[in-house]
């Protein structure tokens, strides 16, 4: 029981922002992690990472015009996703370089936004909230548009699971099948600008693509399934956000005393040190691997 | 899923209607005339080589014929599936050129296997017996067995190959086209394909087209050869298009078929007119061990 009462501190269990923080975050983890394994496939990462960032330009944006923060990520993921789509993601190297670019032009947004919220209100968290996330103030009503939200992105991409595998293998294999890439791409990549509007609400818009890239990442070294690599991703974002949140609790405890720490810096922590655990293996296999073809 | 084998075709025979008809075919590749007139057919079983340089238009022939890109001009027909189907997709099975994996891609070569099956389809995938028997029966048809739960991308080059031949193959389609099968395999596994696909070409009643840069890897199992060079194509049987007057016409000058210990070599005739841009002193020699 003692030992039990040092890893939960006192009121973990009764309070009401904890329980806000362990459903809105663990639900957005399983998303993230559902439709990051694709990410990490299709080598989207980059994509990702602007998706995020320039959701931030959305968030910051919602501040000044008074509605919750979700919608204003949800809606500029969504319309740099349909941007970046109209740019053309057929070749590789066009795509960093727009992306890049749409990029820069959406941070510079985020800049003015996020000055004129702390000059125009009295509120200073603003920017951390936006930038860097704060799960605990997290309002529990949420709840339904957050649930709802993970569903439609996570279920498209389990739903799609067949045809994305075999597109991100070899286009024309995809298409010799009928499958029709290019929408499939839209698809996706919606789902991704879902999930990446929904990490941004709980970790932060510069951390939020940690979790979709991070136990990603470790699930594909862990698995050699599509499936488990999902369930694994999943499994993965979940641990690192539930041991977050209790660790963040803790922190209230840890010098400066009564100043947590902040949640968002334990899960992107432990998402980078589960990366560090397992990736480790993985030259050491591929080394395996090459002796063992010779 | 009904087994695509109609009629009881013996295995050398001509088939009367070819499952694979090329006619006329003009192909341009951005504002350039890639191939002029192509025309061939390819019947149940029979083993095509289509012969040709780096860059002479192979890849671009096959996509055209794939449908991923149209021609100017021609048609190109697929028999097989039943006359008046809409088909939906077509019963086409295809391996890319270059095609390598990413070691980390969760993806076991079954997966792979079964993804040829019923890749295109919504949904989750579900375990199902009769899949599993397929892509076991595959598995085994192209002697993967042995690495069948390995992670595909971590497999030597000749191991990846037969199992995307198991993945093209799987859905038991009437037309297999290789793109470049042979291209980055040491010679053992150069050989152990080519009778692999030889082998189910002639088992499981299927027309196949496979390119190539080397035309004597594939000699001794080829029944015909579509041979393209300078935006042309010659095609009939081995022995009648790899010959000093076809060649040469073919490229425009003088070409010599030498015939050396059962392979042949192509040679430029003689040395003062070579064309600009186009290697064709000596093309097809294989590279000596």
């Amino acid at each position: 029981m003692t030992g039990s009462a040092a890893v939960f501190a006192p009121g973990f269990f009764s309070s009401g922002p904890v329980h806000t923080a362990l459903a809105l975050g663990g639900v957005v983890a399983i998303v993230c992690g559902t439709v990051g394994v694709f990410t990490v496939i299709r080598g989207q990462a980059f994509a990702g990472e602007a998706l995020s960032d320039i959701g931030a330009a959305g968030g910051s944006a919602s501040f000044l015009a008074g509605v919750a923060p979700i919608w204003g990520f949800l809606a500029a993921s969504l319309g740099a996703a349909a941007a970046m789509e109209m740019i053309g993601v057929q070749r590789a190297r066009g795509r960093d370089l727009a992306t890049g670019i749409v990029l820069g032009g959406s941070l510079g947004l985020a800049a003015l936004f996020l000055y004129l919220d702390s000059t125009l209100q009295t509120g200073t968290g603003t920017t951390v909230t936006v930038l860097f996330g704060s799960l605990f103030t997290l309002n529990s009503s949420l709840i339904p548009a957050v649930v709802t939200l993970s569903l439609i992105a996570a279920g498209l991409v389990c739903v799609l699971q067949r045809p994305l595998m075999l597109s991100s293998l070899n286009p024309d294999l995809a298409a010799v099948r009928g499958i029709p890439v290019r929408w499939l791409g839209v698809a996706y990549l919606a789902a991704l600008a879902v999930a990446v509007a929904l990490a941004a609400l709980t970790i932060g818009a510069i951390l939020g693509t940690a979790l979709v890239v991070g136990p990603a990442a470790t699930a594909l070294r862990l698995t050699r399934r599509p499936g488990l690599a999902m369930l694994a991703a999943a499994g993965l974002g979940l641990l690192a956000v539930c041991l977050g949140v209790v660790l963040a609790y803790d922190s209230y405890l840890w010098p400066p005393r009564g100043h947590g720490w902040p949640v968002s810096f334990f899960v992107v922590t432990l998402v980078f040190l589960f990366y560090l655990f397992f990736g480790s293996s993985g030259p050491k296999r591929i080394r395996q691997r090459e002796q063992g073809s010779r | 899923m009904s087994p695509t084998r109609p009629e009881p075709v013996t295995a050398a025979a001509p088939t009367p209607t070819p499952v694979l008809s090329v006619r006329d075919l003009d192909i341009r590749l951005g504002g350039r005339q890639v191939l002029s007139d192509v025309s061939f057919e390819i019947g149940a079983g029979q083993f095509t080589g289509l012969i040709g340089a780096n860059g002479a238009g192979k890849t671009t022939l096959m996509r055209v014929i794939l449908g991923l890109q149209s021609p100017t001009r021609g048609t190109v027909r697929l028999s097989g599936t039943g006359q008046d189907s809409p088909a939906p997709k077509r019963s086409v099975g295809y391996v890319p050129q270059k095609f390598l994996l990413d070691p980390d891609i969760p993806l076991r070569a079954r997966d792979l296997v079964a993804l040829g099956l019923d890749g295109h389809r919504i949904g989750l995938p579900l375990p199902s017996r009769s899949r599993r028997e397929r892509v076991d029966q595959m598995l085994s048809a192209v002697g993967a067995e042995g690495f069948a739960d390995k992670r595909v991308g971590r497999l030597s080059g000749g191991e990846q190959q037969r199992v995307l031949i198991a993945h093209a193959l799987v859905s038991q389609p009437r037309l297999l086209l290789l793109d470049e099968p042979l291209a980055n395999l040491d010679i053992g596994s150069v050989r152990e394909i080519v009778a692999l696909i030889s082998g189910l070409a002639r088992q499981q009643q299927v027309a196949v087209l496979i390119s190539a840069h080397e035309v004597n890897p594939l000699l001794a199992v080829m029944d015909q050869v579509v041979y393209i060079a300078a935006g042309r194509a010659a095609s009939g049987p081995t022995d009648q298009v790899i010959r000093s007057e076809v060649l040469s016409r073919l490229y425009g000058q003088h070409v010599d078929v030498l015939h050396v210990h059962g392979r042949v070599l192509v040679v430029a005739g003689s040395g003062d007119s070579e064309p600009p841009g186009e290697d064709i002193t000596v093309t097809h020699t294989h590279g000596t061990p």
